[in-house]
C-alpha cells in the first residue's frame, strides 16, 4: 500500500491522473465560427478515434497550477543552491535570456517561412555561428545537432564523409579506416556515437597522471586501420591534456582526424581554442557552457565547428550571407551541399536555444567570457584544496573547471561514494557526478562553475568534511542518508526487475 | 561581469590562497603556444537594455510571425494556454538538472511519468519514453528500433512522409547497414501505396522488410488506413511504424496503437510548443510492452523506498549510453525534458475533452476552407482522400508567385509551396488550418486568392 510521504497536503500530490474529476474543464476555447459539418461527412467512422480518449484526464485550471507547483517543490534546482556536478556545468540560467526567447517575433515564427520574412531569426544563426567559429578556432559551424550526444554524431559522421571522400572505398567496398579511439575515460555517449557512425571502438589507455598514454595511442595508430580519435579536454578526470598538439600530430600522421567532445569548454573559452590545437571538428553544448537551462534534461543544444576542410561536410542546410544591399546583407539557408552528410534534424535545431546562448555571449562580452572561465577554474581549485586533506585525489595534476577525488579514505570505514552524495543532500546540495569517469574506483567530479560564491564554496566543502567525519564517527548517518527527503533511497533494482511505465486506470500497481 | 558572484577583490584573495599571483596562473598547465594572447574577436558586453534593443530590432525583421499563417507542414500553430509558459518558468522545473538522484528530483521524475502516460493514452500503446529531440529523430530512431527488433535490415518508408524526416532518417541509416526504401503515393487519393510509384522505386513488401513506416495524416494532410498497413506489415513478420507530425490529431483520429501500429513517433510541438523557427520540439515515441527493452532514450518507472513510499525513477538504464556505452540502443543523452513537461501541462490543462475540442475545431475549419477554396474559379483541391486539418490546394499558375502576393498584397501566409521538396508540382500548396485561424482569416485566405489570381489572370 503506497503510504504517505508526510500529513503535508503538498507532499502527497498524486498523479494528475488520480486528481481527475469526470466534467472539470480547464480551457475555454472561442466558440466555432464556421458551419459545422457532421463528422461522419468529415472522415469515414474506421478512421476516427473509438475510445473517447479514455483515461486522459479532467481537471480545472486551479487543479493543474496547484499539481505542478506542488511537484516542482520536491525538486532541487540551480536557483536554489550549488549543483557540483562535474561535466555538466550547471550556471546560472539567466532569466533575460528567457525573455528574449519569448520575444514574439521570434517564438512565433514557421520554420519554413519564406526567408525574406524570416530575416531577423537567420541572422542570429548567422552571428551566433560567427561567434563559436571564433570561440573554437574552428571556422564551420552547424547549429543543427540538438543535444552534445546529436552533436557528437554528427562530427563523428563528418570525420566518416571526410575519409571516404579521401580515401574512397577498398576493393570490397567497405572503407578502408573503421577504427575510433575514445579514452577509457570518455563519456558513454562517445563510443555510443561512434557506434552509430559505423566505426569499431578501441580503448585508449591514460597515463598514473590521469592523461592520455601516448605511448598506447601510438601503439593503436600503427595498425593502420585509424579513423580518428575522440578527446575531451579537458579530460573527464578535469585535467588538460598538455600533450594535445602531439596526440593531435599522432593521429593526424596515422591519417586520422581528432574529434574533441567540447563538454569541458568551460574551462577553455577566452583562454584557448581546440582550434589551435589541432582539432578538426568539436561539438559544444550550449546548455552547458552558454549556460541554456538544463530543463529536467533538456532541451540541449550541440552545435559542431570544424575545420575549413570539413566543412563541406557539415549538415545541410547551412545558414550563410549573400550580398544584399550595402551595409543590409541578406541572410540565406544554402541546400547545395553535394558532400554533407545530409540533415540531422528536421528544420535548423533548437532555435530557441540558439537565441538564449546569443544573449548570454552579449551579455557577457569577450571580457566576461574570460572572467567567466577564470572564476570557473579559480573555484574548481579552491575546492580542490579545501578537500585535498579529507579526500583522496587520484591525479596530482592541477584540475582545471573540476575536481576529481574518489572515496578511497572513506571505504576502509564503509562509507562508498554513493553514500557520501546522499548524505551530501541532508546538507542542501546536489550531488557531485558519482562514478564517472569509470577508471577510478569511486569516482566524486565537482564542478561548481563561475555561478558560486565564495561563501556557499566554503559552505560546499564544510558540509564534505563533516560528512566525511560522519564516515568514521557515525557511519550509519551516512549509509542510510538521505534523512530530510520527503522520501529515501529508492528502491532501483525492483523497479527495474518488474518495471511500472505508465499509470493505467484499473490498478494503481499494474506491472509493465 | 554580474553573473559572476566572486567580485574581482574577492577573486584576488582567492587566488592568493592558493599561492597564486593573477588568474593567468591557473592556466599554467596549458602549453603556452596554445594560450590565447589576445581577447577574443566576439563582441563587447550589452546592457540589459541594450540587448533587449537588439534582439527586438531582429525579431521585427520576422515578418512572417506577425501575419496570420496557414503553414503546417511538421510545425503548427496551436494556442497554448498561459498556464503552460507560466509554470514551465519555475526555477523547480527549467534550471533543475537530470533527475539522477531521484530523492530531490520527484517533480521532473513524476512529471516524465505522466507524460509517458498520457503519450500512451493518445497513441494507444502500452509504453513510451521520455522524450526524443523531435519527431524527425524518433522516426529514424524507430528504424534503426526495428532493424534490432526484427533482425531485418530493409525499411519501408512511405512516399508520403515529411521529406525532411526522410532525409533525417537516411542520415541515421548510412552506417547502420540499414537500407531505406521509398514506396510510391497515389496522385488522386493522395495516399500511400506500394506497388504503384510516382517516378521513385517502389519496393515488395516481404519478408525481408522489417518495417513499413507510414505518416497519418501523410505530409500531404491525407489520413491513411493504417489499419489495412498493420495487417500487411504483419503477414510479412514486418513492424507498422506510424509517424504523427501533427499531434493535435490525436484528438479525433483513432490511435495507431488502435490500428495495429508496433512503434508510434510523433512531434509533440503541436501540444503547447512554441513554433520558435524550428526548435525546440519534442519527439514522442511509443511501443508495444514486448519492445519495452528496445526503445532508446530515457523511462521513467516507479519506485519505493525503506517505508514504502511511492516515487519515480529513471529505470532500465542498461539500454543507455551511460551504461552499455556502444552497444546502448541509442546513443540520445540529454533530450527535451523541459518541453515534455510543456506538453504535459497542456495536455492536463485542455484534459479529454479539450483536446477533442481543439481536434474538432481543426477540422471544422480546415473542412471550411476547403471547401471554399474548392468552390474558387482555377483551384482545386488535390487529392480525395479524407483529411484532418491539412490539404493541397492546386493553382492555376506557380504556387510560389501567388504564395508571396498574398504575403506582400494581403498580408497572410497562405501555406507551403510544395515545389519546395517537390519539383514536379509547381502549382500545388499544402494549406494547415487550426483553432487559432479565425473564419476572417480563412474568407481572407480565399478572398486573397480569388484576387491574386484574377490580377495575375486579367479577368
Amino acid at each position: 500500500m503506497d503510504k504517505k510521504a508526510t500529513p503535508h497536503i503538498t507532499q502527497n500530490e498524486a498523479l494528475v491522473f488520480e486528481r481527475s474529476q469526470t466534467g472539470r474543464r480547464g480551457y475555454r476555447l472561442p466558440a466555432l465560427d464556421v458551419e459545422e459539418t457532421a463528422l461522419d461527412e468529415l472522415l469515414p467512422a474506421e478512421l476516427l478515434r473509438d475510445d473517447d480518449l479514455e483515461g486522459v484526464p479532467e481537471l480545472s485550471e486551479p487543479d493543474v497550477v496547484r499539481h505542478f507547483t506542488r511537484i516542482s517543490t520536491w525538486n532541487y534546482n540551480i536557483d536554489l543552491g550549488l549543483y557540483p556536478l562535474g561535466s555538466c556545468t550547471m550556471k546560472y540560467n539567466s532569466r533575460l535570456n528567457e525573455r528574449v526567447a519569448r520575444i514574439k517575433g521570434f517564438a512565433s515564427l514557421h520554420p519554413l517561412a519564406d526567408e525574406t520574412d524570416a530575416q531577423g531569426a537567420l541572422e542570429v544563426m548567422y552571428e551566433l555561428q560567427n561567434h563559436l567559429a571564433e570561440v573554437t578556432g574552428l571556422p564551420g559551424v552547424s547549429l543543427q545537432p540538438a543535444a552534445g550526444a546529436h552533436g557528437e554524431m554528427t562530427g563523428v559522421m563528418m570525420i566518416r564523409a571526410f575519409l571516404d571522400a579521401r580515401d574512397g572505398a577498398t576493393d570490397e567496398g567497405a572503407p578502408r579506416r573503421n577504427v575510433m579511439l575514445i579514452p577509457d575515460s570518455a563519456h558513454g555517449t562517445n563510443p555510443a556515437s561512434a557506434h552509430l557512425s559505423g566505426f569499431t571502438v578501441k580503448t585508449i589507455r591514460s597515463t598514473s597522471e590521469g592523461l592520455t598514454d601516448l605511448e598506447h595511442l601510438r601503439e593503436l595508430c600503427a595498425s593502420g586501420d585509424v579513423a580518428g580519435l575522440m578527446l575531451t579536454n579537458p579530460n573527464t578526470c578535469g585535467i588538460f591534456e598538455r600533450n594535445i598538439r602531439e596526440i593531435c600530430g599522432v593521429i593526424h600522421e596515422a591519417g586520422g582526424l581528432v574529434y574533441m567532445d567540447g563538454a569541458n569548454m568551460n574551462a577553455l573559452v577566452g583562454v584557448a581554442r581546440p582550434g589551435d590545437m589541432g582539432v578538426d571538428v568539436i561539438h559544444l553544448n550550449l546548455h552547458k557552457t552558454f549556460s541554456t537551462p538544463h530543463g529536467g534534461g533538456g532541451p540541449g543544444s550541440g552545435p559542431c565547428c570544424c575545420t575549413s576542410e570539413l566543412e563541406p561536410f557539415l549538415p545541410v542546410p547551412r545558414v550563410v550571407t549573400t550580398g544584399g544591399e550595402i551595409g543590409n546583407p541578406r541572410f540565406t539557408l544554402d541546400y547545395e551541399r553535394p558532400q554533407s552528410i545530409g540533415r540531422v534534424k528536421a528544420f535548423f535545431g533548437n532555435f530557441g536555444m540558439h537565441l538564449r546562448a546569443l544573449a548570454y555571449i552579449l551579455t557577457h562580452g569577450n571580457d566576461g567570457l574570460r572572467e567567466a572561465t577564470e572564476a570557473a577554474v579559480l573555484n574548481a581549485r579552491f575546492i580542490s584544496q579545501g578537500l585535498a586533506d579529507t579526500f583522496e585525489k587520484p591525479f596530482d595534476s592541477p584540475p582545471m573547471h573540476e575536481v576529481l577525488f574518489t572515496d578511497k579514505r572513506q571505504t576502509r570505514k564503509g562509507v562508498h561514494t554513493l553514500d557520501i552524495a546522499k548524505r551530501l543532500i541532508d546538507y542542501g546540495f546536489h550531488p557531485m557526478t558519482i562514478y564517472f569517469p569509470l577508471i577510478v574506483q569511486g569516482a566524486m567530479l565537482i564542478e561548481p562553475t563561475e555561478s558560486v560564491g565564495r561563501a556557499e564554496l566554503q559552505q560546499f566543502i564544510e558540509a564534505m568534511k563533516e560528512i566525511a567525519r560522519e564516515a568514521t564517527e557515525d557511519p550509519e548517518t551516512v549509509l542510510n542518508a538521505p534523512h530530510t527527503t520527503r522520501i529515501g533511497r529508492l528502491d532501483e533494482a525492483a523497479a527495474a526487475r518488474k518495471p511500472v511505465l505508465r499509470w493505467k486506470p484499473t490498478e494503481k500497481t499494474a506491472t509493465a | 561581469m554580474r553573473y559572476i558572484p566572486n567580485s574581482p577583490e574577492e577573486r584576488q584573495e582567492m587566488l592568493r590562497s592558493l599561492g597564486l599571483g593573477a588568474a593567468e596562473e591557473l592556466f599554467d598547465s596549458i602549453p603556452a603556444e596554445i594560450r590565447l594572447s589576445a581577447p577574443l574577436k566576439t563582441p563587447d558586453a550589452l546592457s540589459e537594455i541594450e540587448l533587449l534593443e537588439r534582439f527586438e530590432t531582429l525579431a521585427a525583421r520576422n515578418a512572417a510571425a506577425r501575419r496570420p499563417s496557414f503553414l503546417g507542414a511538421g510545425a503548427y500553430s496551436h494556442y497554448a494556454p498561459t498556464i503552460v509558459d507560466a509554470l514551465i518558468q519555475r526555477s523547480e522545473f527549467f534550471t533543475a538538472y537530470t533527475p539522477y538522484q531521484p530523492e530531490i528530483s520527484q517533480g521532473t521524475l513524476q512529471a516524465i511519468f505522466e507524460f509517458q502516460t498520457l503519450v500512451c493514452q493518445l497513441t494507444g500503446m502500452d509504453v513510451a519514453n521520455a522524450s526524443m529531440y523531435d519527431g524527425s529523430t524518433a522516426m529514424a530512431e524507430a528504424v534503426l528500433m526495428a532493424e534490432r527488433v526484427t533482425r531485418r535490415s530493409r525499411v519501408l518508408v512511405s512516399g508520403a512522409v515529411h521529406p525532411e524526416y526522410m532525409q533525417v532518417a537516411e542520415t541515421y541509416v548510412a552506417h547502420a547497414g540499414i537500407e531505406l526504401r521509398r514506396t510510391g503515393f497515389d496522385m488522386e487519393t493522395g495516399r500511400t501505396t506500394i506497388d504503384e510509384g510516382v517516378g521513385v522505386e517502389g519496393g515488395a513488401l516481404d519478408k525481408s522488410v522489417a518495417a513499413v513506416v507510414i505518416q497519418s495524416p501523410n505530409f500531404f494532410g491525407c489520413v491513411e488506413e493504417l489499419k489495412a498497413w498493420a495487417d500487411r506489415a504483419h503477414a510479412v513478420g514486418a513492424l507498422l511504424v506510424v509517424v504523427v507530425t501533427e499531434a493535435a490529431s490525436f484528438g479525433l483520429l483513432r490511435s495507431p496503437g488502435a490500428c495495429g501500429a508496433d512503434i508510434v513517433v510523433a512531434e509533440g510541438q503541436s501540444l503547447g510548443v512554441p513554433l520558435s523557427y524550428g526548435g525546440p520540439y519534442v519527439g514522442l515515441f511509443a511501443t508495444r510492452e514486448q519492445y519495452a527493452r528496445q526503445i532508446p532514450g530515457r523511462l521513467a518507472g516507479v519506485a519505493y523506498d525503506k517505508q514504502g513510499r511511492r516515487g519515480f525513477v529513471l529505470t532500465l538504464a542498461t539500454r543507455e549510453q551511460h551504461i552499455r556505452r556502444e552497444k546502448a540502443t541509442s546513443n540520445i543523452c540529454t533530450n527535451e525534458g523541459l518541453i515534455a513537461l510543456a506538453a504535459t501541462i497542456y495536455m492536463t490543462a485542455l484534459g479529454r475533452r479539450g483536446l477533442q475540442e481543439v481536434a474538432a475545431q481543426c477540422a471544422q475549419k480546415a473542412a471550411y476552407a476547403r471547401k471554399r477554396i474548392a468552390a474558387l474559379e482555377g483551384f482545386s483541391v488535390a487529392h480525395s482522400a479524407p483529411v484532418f486539418n491539412e490539404f493541397v490546394v492546386r493553382a492555376p499558375v506557380e504556387a510560389q508567385g501567388i504564395l508571396r502576393r498574398l504575403a506582400d498584397e494581403h498580408n497572410l501566409t497562405g501555406g507551403l509551396a510544395l515545389s519546395r521538396y517537390f519539383p514536379e508540382r509547381p502549382n500545388d500548396f499544402l494549406v494547415c488550418v487550426t483553432e487559432t485561424n479565425k473564419r476572417e482569416e480563412i474568407d481572407a485566405l480565399v478572398e486573397g486568392l480569388k484576387k491574386v489570381w484574377s490580377l495575375e489572370s486579367g479577368v
